[in-house]
């Protein structure tokens, strides 16, 4: 550890209205380090970091970079500064290539670049980091776990030596989470340091030296990564204990209720994405679908509620023919949708949080009558369905897209599962939720089985999974390589499945 | 010191009902260092103006005059743009509307009861004025084919196809060469109530409120700010998109259908040249400054309308250009557009100094 601190950023206080989402934070960071930010949603590590890298300004406090007192007022100062910033979402121009992405708004760019340099440079610093990625591919072509690759390119590029990572797991395979350490590691050797918001403890064990634990805006603690542990984390993040086991009551399986006979489906690109799906559900039953992404969970997910055709085979719902129905037809028929994007395609941002919770059931009495709204009713509903599932919003009026992730989430949860009726298809819901929210969740998946519904849940957390679901299927290309009743399921087993071997030839 | 603009965290209603005011008079503001360059005084030039729009009961009827079409147009166009829909087609599917009530009042009348044949000329002008938006919202829904290209070019194949009629086959043989068609029979006029001012006031105030009514407080309503607030949304939601988008289409290019119908049947009673002058391109400057609200169009509409007349009058009362209206229209525009920015944004002034940091690489 050298003298004086890369970093420091001392008693920021940031204002929204209604809500003070971060009061007197300290930041301390020194060069090779690397500090993780913990927290629950809606805790203020976003903003504490946008303040940062230039995208908020404080309302109170100062940062000091080497020593230095500086203000930040745009993402371009805080580059200037060495600060860099890889969000959640990525902020990549799809129809460009990666070496344009890079260079974009450099402001020292010739009129016409010499691309070839370019490329050079980044292939050199592609080398020096072990970020594999081709300069000339575009971005439409990488899978995320690459474009995150393009955006950290991006900011070593500009020479940043603090680097903020938010939520940089969120989206990856465990395979590019290990890549991803070993990137971090070969900076901080250099001597450049990194902060990275998250709220996985085994992430916060593997990758960072400190860790600073913020709770409803304040900062709660400050460890040495080493002389701490997930348990303790967790229990300050929540200020509570956490149940990491759910209980789960013995309960009767009732009919079944969904069932797919050798489904097949083709992606967006007209490939095939799906072939010989076949298992059924029972209301009663959670059926988990484990896999990495990418292997055919969009699809069918899209298949199921209607947002996309099978290209062969039957989808029944209560033994009725439901193959290739609208989505409409297959709502009445009572299947609910909690989607895997929830900003995209959960929520109406800029329409009130009482409207994104009568999105649902805004066709029939008592919200309607004769085709006329219920304004008061609407209201009513919402009202409950805030004190209900707890949604933390000003005012049952106020816009859904100022909510955070994880009340955005609780909004559709609820409004998902008011509305559902005999099955319900989960697309990762607790993805990028917090601990609390996420028992939570999970907590309302498991009632939901005990009140009869048949749930499908598609998850890339195999603890999830397990605990959570009765069988598991996984999904490999697009084909199912195995069915476990989650008893007997165990990660090896999982891994295999999701790494392409068949149930069959494992336990052949 | 700094000004930077922060993205406000929830709308300000202070804001929503101020900068609309502040804007006005920063407008004026301009418009009256403009006329100061004119040598025209400019106190002088707007109580002209306002004695132009609003000075007498004739002056004011013609502002209603001119608001009708403007108001039915911006209706029309404000309902598309609510499902992001960017239809400048208003004033093809106008002048489209305007030729059908022709079509209905010259040839139609001879064989029906006279009493019918406005009523179906009104009709038959708005299911034109449908069609006419029908065909970009087809393509769109269809074919995902660009609505902004294909609304512009249909309006002038609609313009070009009215100067046909009145130039060529529909022209009036007694007409000593105006480009016109011949006078409707006077059953098909559509009844006046204050000078020039015709039944068409009353539609378009009435469908103003029912407009508001339906896209506030109707389940299809509802429906539609879903697809135009987040599409992907309203498809996960089991709303069908595509139909929707037809059914909101048709209705909004009958509603500019109408104020053809309007226009033909109330003011100039046959089909001649200058039937619209750019109401329909004026209607997006109506949708938008009504910020897509269906009650303040019709208010932002009397405004613009006031406007033109106002411009009209100060040409003829101080010999300064009648393109003065315009001006104005235009000086009256930009600080709107450029003031929506503080209902969305707030400006904050920032007193300390960035300190030169030397940066790494």
């Amino acid at each position: 550890m050298t003298e004086s601190p890369m970093l420091e950023m001392q008693g920021i206080t940031k204002r929204f209205p209604n809500v003070v989402a971060n009061e007197d934070v300290d930041v301390e960071l020194y060069p090779g380090e690397v500090l993780a930010l913990l927290g629950e949603n809606g805790a203020g590590k976003s903003t504490l970091m946008n303040v940062l890298a230039g995208m908020y300004r404080a309302d109170e406090g100062e940062i000091f970079i080497r020593g230095e007192r500086v203000e930040i007022d745009s993402p371009r100062d805080a580059m200037l500064l060495g600060i860099g910033m890889v969000h959640q979402n990525f902020m990549l121009v799809d129809t460009m290539t990666v070496a344009e992405n890079i260079i974009l708004g450099l402001p020292d760019l010739p009129f016409v670049p010499d691309m070839a340099d370019v490329h050079d440079r980044i292939r050199q610093l592609s080398k020096r980091y072990n970020l594999q990625v081709d300069p000339e591919s575009r971005i439409w072509q990488l899978s995320v776990g690459e474009q995150q690759r393009v955006e950290i390119l991006k900011l070593i590029y500009r020479g940043a030596e603090i680097l903020i990572l938010d939520e940089p797991t969120a989206v990856l395979t465990p395979q590019e989470s290990k890549e991803l350490n070993g990137i971090l590691q070969q900076m901080t050797r250099e001597g450049k340091s990194a902060i990275f918001i998250t709220h996985k403890m085994e992430e916060v064990i593997a990758f960072s030296d400190w860790v600073r634990v913020l709770n409803k805006g304040r900062l709660v603690t400050v460890k040495q990564t080493g002389q701490t542990n997930p348990q303790e984390l967790a229990r300050l993040m929540v200020g509570r204990d956490v149940l990491f086991r759910l209980e789960k009551k013995k309960r009767e399986l009732g009919d079944v209720a969904l069932e797919l006979k050798d489904v097949s489906a083709n992606d967006d690109k007209g490939l095939p994405a799906l072939s010989g799906i076949s298992f059924s559900i029972r209301s009663g039953e959670i059926f988990g679908v484990a896999g990495v992404a990418g292997n055919g969970q969009t699809q069918l997910v899209e298949i199921l509620t209607g947002l996309r055709k099978v290209s062969g085979g039957t989808i029944r719902i209560f033994s009725e023919d439901k193959t290739n129905k609208t989505p409409l037809e297959i709502i009445n028929s009572g299947v609910s949708h909690i989607p895997a994007d929830r900003i995209a395609r959960g929520v109406a941002g800029d329409m009130s949080v009482a409207n994104n919770l009568a999105m649902k059931c805004y066709r029939k009495p008592p919200l309607v009558k004769k085709g006329f709204l219920h304004p008061a009713r609407i209201l009513e509903l919402a009202r409950r369905m805030i004190n209900l599932f707890h949604i933390d919003t000003p005012t049952p009026h106020t816009h859904a897209k100022f909510l955070s992730g994880g009340n955005i989430q609780k909004t559709i949860l609820a409004r998902e599962i008011d509305a559902c009726r005999s099955v319900l298809i989960a697309a990762y819901p607790a993805r990028g939720l917090d601990v609390g929210a996420t028992e939570f969740v999970r907590k309302q998946m498991i009632q939901q089985s005990e009140a009869g519904t048949a749930v499908l849940l598609v998850s890339e957390d195999l603890e999830e999974l397990v605990t959570v679901a009765d069988r598991i299927a996984v999904l490999f290309e697009g084909r199912i390589m195995g069915i476990l009743p989650s008893a007997e399921a165990d990660t090896e087993r999982l891994g295999m499945m999701m790494a392409g071997v068949t149930l069959e030839e494992i336990t052949a | 010191m700094r000004l930077v603009f922060e993205k406000r965290k929830t709308l300000s209603r202070k804001a929503l009902f101020l900068v609309p005011l502040v804007s006005f008079l920063i407008s004026l503001i301009l418009t009256a260092i403009l006329l100061a360059i004119f040598k025209a005084n400019p106190f002088v030039t707007f109580m002209a103006m306002f004695k132009g729009a609003f000075g007498s009961w004739p002056n004011f009827t013609e502002t209603l005059v001119k608001a009708t079409p403007l108001m039915l147009t911006g209706l029309g166009v404000l309902i598309a743009f609510r499902l992001k829909f960017w239809n400048i087609g208003a004033e093809g599917q106008l002048t489209l509307g305007g030729i059908a009530a022709t079509w209905v009042a010259l040839f139609w009348s001879p064989f029906l009861p006279t009493w019918i044949v406005l009523p179906l000329a009104i009709l038959v002008g708005m299911l034109a004025g449908a069609f006419w938006a029908g065909i970009p919202a087809l393509l769109k829904v269809r074919l995902k084919v660009d609505e902004v290209l294909t609304t512009l070019m249909l309006n002038y194949v609609a313009i070009l196809f009215a100067e046909h009629l009145y130039y060529g086959p529909w022209r009036d043989p007694k007409g000593f060469g105006f480009p016109g068609t011949p006078q409707f029979p006077d059953f098909t006029w559509l009844p006046r109530i204050a000078g020039r001012a015709h039944l068409g006031l009353i539609f378009a105030l009435v469908l103003a409120l029912v407009l508001w009514f339906i896209l506030n407080r109707t389940r299809w309503g509802f429906e539609l700010q879903v697809i135009g607030n987040n599409p992907s949304a309203a498809q996960t939601q089991g709303i069908k998109i595509a139909k929707n988008i037809m059914i909101a289409l048709l209705l909004a290019g009958a509603l500019a259908g109408l104020a053809g119908v309007c226009e033909v049947t109330g003011i100039s009673r046959r089909l001649q040249q200058g039937l619209s002058i750019g109401y329909g391109y004026t209607a997006i400057i109506v949708a938008w400054l009504a910020q897509l609200n269906s009650i303040a169009a019709i208010f932002v509409a009397l405004l613009i309308a006031a406007l033109l007349v106002g411009g009209d009058q100060v040409q003829m009362m101080m010999g300064l250009p009648a393109a003065m209206g315009l001006v104005l229209q235009g000086m009256l525009l930009f600080p709107m557009l450029a003031g929506s920015l503080f209902t969305e944004y707030r400006l904050r002034i920032i007193r300390t100094q960035i300190r030169e940091a030397q940066s790494g690489g």
